[in-house]
């Protein structure tokens, strides 16, 4: 059955579109298969999902039982990861953190890439003083390091997970909004956009049917370079008491409430800062070879 | 013997396996005039500069002999190489508007060429340049040296080219589609420049081209190239007797305005040449 | 150009002007306490302008903004301003360090690499700055600090200098490693530099892998380009060719990249600064934060908004200056 999908998807006179596009993604996929460092990626973030997912199946305590006798413990057989200021074990609170840091991301992603590409499209579709005013918008944002405007988003809102998602959102848009309007603006004087244009479709229509799917892939690409960033900046908002609040096992939050015992006790911070190394350098590992399997010509 | 090629074969590897681009060719060359001559993908710039071993490290190339004035180019160290890249074989590639680096002005570019080979002071070499410039009958070389590549003509920047590759003296100039990329009025120009510069210094010449009559009327010998293989090589004068029917093929393509042809014949090619 | 720089900087001010109104925390409560009489309180809203309708607020912001004047601090009890042209340089200090050594070794590294596309140093290259991306600030700082500081010993603990120092050295510069080479004390110079050391190596870290990534694939494109033969077959040796003739072609580009990168570092001081209590706007940032004090986040907020829109304006004038190509 392998070798008979092989054969038909790299087949060099694919008879139908579904099957040059199949030959088209078995490609990818054989090139993302070739290289190491993006197979190293993609296996920590399938680890990741499914410890976020099976985390109440996974966790051997209950990640808010407090067991004040056993604070600051040194991993160990009881608790793999040891336990916090608390008492509480960290290797289940890891497990449910991942559900947090996951959530958060993917909240992200949902709200920033749909907004990027609608402004990115718009404004390259239409051009002229719609695009200018939509993308000096975007440089207005643009123009703030993201944790610093997120910092001021998120006091101006209130700590929390909620804010942290809207904030990191308000500041992460603005490149996707960019990079649409590039791609936008290649295919808009093209041919088969005219030919559209000639059968009578709406600006609209052209714009998210035609346009806008044309986009995806660098977009794709994209999103998953940024999630790295992403997740640093959610953590880092935790990490400066800006972010998930305790007792929630968000690793940033877990990292802020346990960085005091940095010198005496450092694997309670330091196992939370290595999960989140983990996923972002997987994040980065993965983004950086869909970039070479997708988006060749890009940087 | 200035250049020796004797069944040079170039390859790349892939992904999906090895395509072998050159597939034999030999050739040699004294102090005379050679053209190669061959549609695009023939092959020619490929073994032009596998004889100044300017190709990728990842290329595979073999031969049988590929020496410049006896010393092996294969076994060649980098260091023997640039004794003689520059200093004693020119290259003038295609088009001066890449070809030319375009943030360092002309006069610095030209001057470095010199001051490589012939050592001596900037100010010299700066003087030296401009000379040059004016041997490629640059008008204003003063002004021209000063200027950066994308402010001069496709002409100009092909002259600059020239005055840069031959600022060492070399005994060997390469050329390669050396007009183009320029107006078909300033081709002959150049070409005849070139041809004059051989000419009064005394040098060989190796003149890559896809357009047949133009190589033949400026070389001494042309040899036909497709597909990685030389088809024929014969002398310039000789070239309307033809046997080769891939050469003929391409005369017959050229449009001509003594007895103009309402439709050009389309080159019909034969398997049989690559056996 | 100059229109959308002037316009971009007047959104940049709607943008921190609607984030301070927006404070969970009521300014007035928060200068007058919770418990003043209800007169005091109104008289200070009035006092503040709060009472007014926002368009009027914000040209009163305008205009206060225009006098150099950010507010005042609640809990410094200092004019922002001040506090700002205190705690600025410190962060200046640090993150110009921090840029100078990604500059020095994220180009080398990323021509390097470049040159070498596809070897294994290409590749340990790329993970070195992958990693560089993906490890957050905080992490490396409490690693370095835990390593350095607390295990091995050879390195200080937080803070910009050690106490006995404090407040001997007289401020010219506000920068701690120039000050004291002004004031001639060696010793204090040695330990500023000491105490800069690990942070700035961090944020330096983390500026040279963009530094390195982007200088390498400028370089890989600029090593495609024909002049790279030309200069090859005239016989110019390998180094000539990629840094007299290939690396001058991305030369311009990078001091975009530079600028973009010095936003970059802001941001990671604000971190930095935190775990190495170093008192720069960083840290008067986060800590006006934690207090809800609103003036010094809007304040430090649009000061690096304008420093960004003033660099990329910088690069944009050097690129037109230094690029023959561009008219
Ligand atoms: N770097 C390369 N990788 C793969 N194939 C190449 C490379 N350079 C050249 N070729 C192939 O070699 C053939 C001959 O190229 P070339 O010598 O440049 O032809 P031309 O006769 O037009 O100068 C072409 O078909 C080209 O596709
Ligand atoms: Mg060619």
């Amino acid at each position: 059955m392998n070798a008979a999908f092989r054969t038909w998807a790299l087949s060099e006179a694919p008879s139908s579109r579904r099957q040059a596009a199949w030959g088209n993604r078995y490609r990818a996929w054989l090139n993302l298969k070739g290289n190491p460092l993006g197979m190293i990626g993609l296996t920590i973030i399938s680890i990741f999902i499914l410890m976020a997912i099976f985390a109440p199946l996974l966790a051997t305590h209950d990640p808010a039982t407090q067991e004040l006798a056993n604070r600051l413990a040194a991993p160990n057989a009881a608790h793999w990861f040891g336990t916090d200021e608390l008492g509480r074990d960290v290797f289940s609170r890891i497990l449910y953190g991942a559900r947090v840091t996951l959530g958060m991301v993917i909240a992200v992603v949902v709200l920033v890439a749909p907004i990027g590409l609608a402004v990115g499209c718009i404004a390259g579709y239409f051009g002229g003083i719609v695009d200018t005013a939509l993308m000096r918008i975007t440089d207005i944002f643009l123009a703030f390091p993201r944790l610093v405007l997120a910092l001021a988003f998120v006091a101006a809102l209130k700590p929390g997970i909620e804010s942290a998602v809207l904030a990191i959102a308000l500041t992460a848009w603005p490149p996707y909004a960019r990079l649409a309007r590039a791609e936008t603006l290649t295919v808009r004087n093209s041919d088969f956009i005219a030919a559209y244009r000639l059968t009578g479709a709406s600006s609209w229509r052209i714009i998210f049917r035609h346009i806008a799917p044309l986009c995806t892939p660098s977009l794709i690409v994209r999103v998953t370079l940024d999630m790295s960033s992403i997740i640093i900046t959610a953590a880092s908002l935790g990490f400066l008491g800006m972010g998930a609040q305790p007792p929630s096992p968000e690793w940033g939050a877990m990292i802020a409430t346990a960085k005091r015992f940095i010198f005496e006790q450092w694997w309670v911070p330091m196992i939370p800062a290595i999960a989140i190394l983990l996923v972002s350098l997987a994040f980065n590992f993965l983004g950086d070879a869909l970039r070479d399997v997708l988006d060749p010509k890009g940087n | 013997m200035l250049v020796d090629i004797q069944n040079l074969k170039i390859g790349f590897k892939s992904r999906t396996g090895f395509h072998q681009a050159v597939k034999g060719v030999s050739l040699k060359l004294g102090t005379e005039k050679l053209g190669i001559v061959g549609e695009s993908g023939s092959g020619k710039s490929l073994t032009a500069r596998a004889l100044m071993k300017l190709l990728p490290k990842s290329t595979v190339i073999e031969a049988d002999t590929l020496a410049f004035d006896g010393i092996d180019v294969l076994s060649a160290s980098e260091r023997q190489m640039r004794q003689i890249r520059g200093k004693r074989a020119g290259f003038i590639l295609q088009d001066p508007k890449y070809s030319l680096n375009p943030v360092k002005t002309i006069g610095a570019q030209v001057a470095e060429s010199w001051r490589t080979h012939k050592g001596g002071s900037r100010r010299e070499a700066l003087e030296a340049a401009v000379n040059l410039l004016e041997q490629v009958q640059i008008r204003n070389p003063q002004v021209v040296a000063k200027s950066y590549p994308h402010e001069v003509s496709g002409g100009m920047g092909q002259r600059v080219m020239i005055a840069m590759m031959l600022a060492p003296d070399p005994e060997l100039l390469i050329a390669d589609e050396p007009t183009s990329a320029l107006d078909a009025t300033v081709q002959a120009e150049i070409l005849r420049l070139i041809e004059e510069l051989v000419a009064e210094r005394g040098m060989g010449l190796l003149l890559i081209s896809h357009d047949l009559p133009l190589v033949s009327h400026f070389c001494d010998r042309v040899m036909v190239m497709y597909s990685g293989r030389v088809m024929e090589e014969l002398k310039a004068s000789e070239l309307l007797s033809a046997k080769h029917p891939y050469t003929r093929g391409l005369l017959n393509c050229m449009p001509s305005l003594i007895h103009p042809k309402d439709r050009l014949p389309v080159l019909a090619r034969d398997p049989e040449w690559l056996k | 150009m100059l229109s959308s720089v002037i316009l971009t900087l007047f959104g940049l001010t709607v943008l921190t002007f609607l984030i301070g109104r927006v404070m969970p925390v009521d300014p007035v409560i928060a200068a007058v306490g919770d418990n003043a009489p209800e007169d005091v309180i109104i008289r200070a809203r009035a006092e503040m302008g709060l009472d007014q309708p926002l368009p009027i607020q914000f040209l009163h912001y305008l205009n206060q903004l225009a006098h150099g004047d950010f507010g005042m601090s609640v809990l410094t009890k200092n004019p922002v301003a001040t506090d700002i042209a205190r705690f600025f340089p410190a962060t200046f200090e640090l993150a110009t360090a921090a840029l100078l050594l990604s500059i020095v070794i994220g180009i080398p590294l990323g021509v390097w690499a470049a040159v070498r596309q596809g070897s294994i140093t290409d590749q340990a290259i790329r993970v070195l700055c992958l990693a560089g991306h993906s490890v957050p600030v905080f992490m490396l700082s409490m690693i370095s600090l835990l390593i350095f500081y607390s295990a091995l010993g050879i390195a200080p603990g937080p803070g910009r200098q050690d106490i006995i120092y404090d407040g001997m050295i007289e401020p010219v510069t506000g920068l701690l490693s120039i000050d004291t080479l002004i004031a001639g004390d060696l010793d204090a110079f040695w330990d500023a530099l000491t105490h800069m050391a690990q942070p700035v190596i961090i944020l330096a870290y983390f500026s040279m892998a963009y530094i390195a990534r982007m200088t390498r694939a400028f370089m890989i494109d600029a090593l495609k380009g024909e002049y790279v033969i030309t200069a090859r077959a005239k016989g110019l040796t390998g180094l000539k060719v990629v840094w007299s003739h290939a690396f001058p072609t991305v030369a311009v580009q990078l001091i975009t990249v530079i600028a973009l990168t010095y936003a970059g570092l802001l941001e990671g001081a604000v971190v930095t600064e935190t775990v190495f209590a170093w008192p720069g706007i960083g840290q008067y940032l986060t800590t006006s934060l934690m207090n809800a004090d609103m003036n010094p986040v809007v304040g430090s907020t649009l000061l690096i908004g304008f420093i960004y829109v003033g660099l990329n304006l910088l690069a944009d004038i050097l690129y037109r200056l230094l690029d023959p190509r561009v008219q």
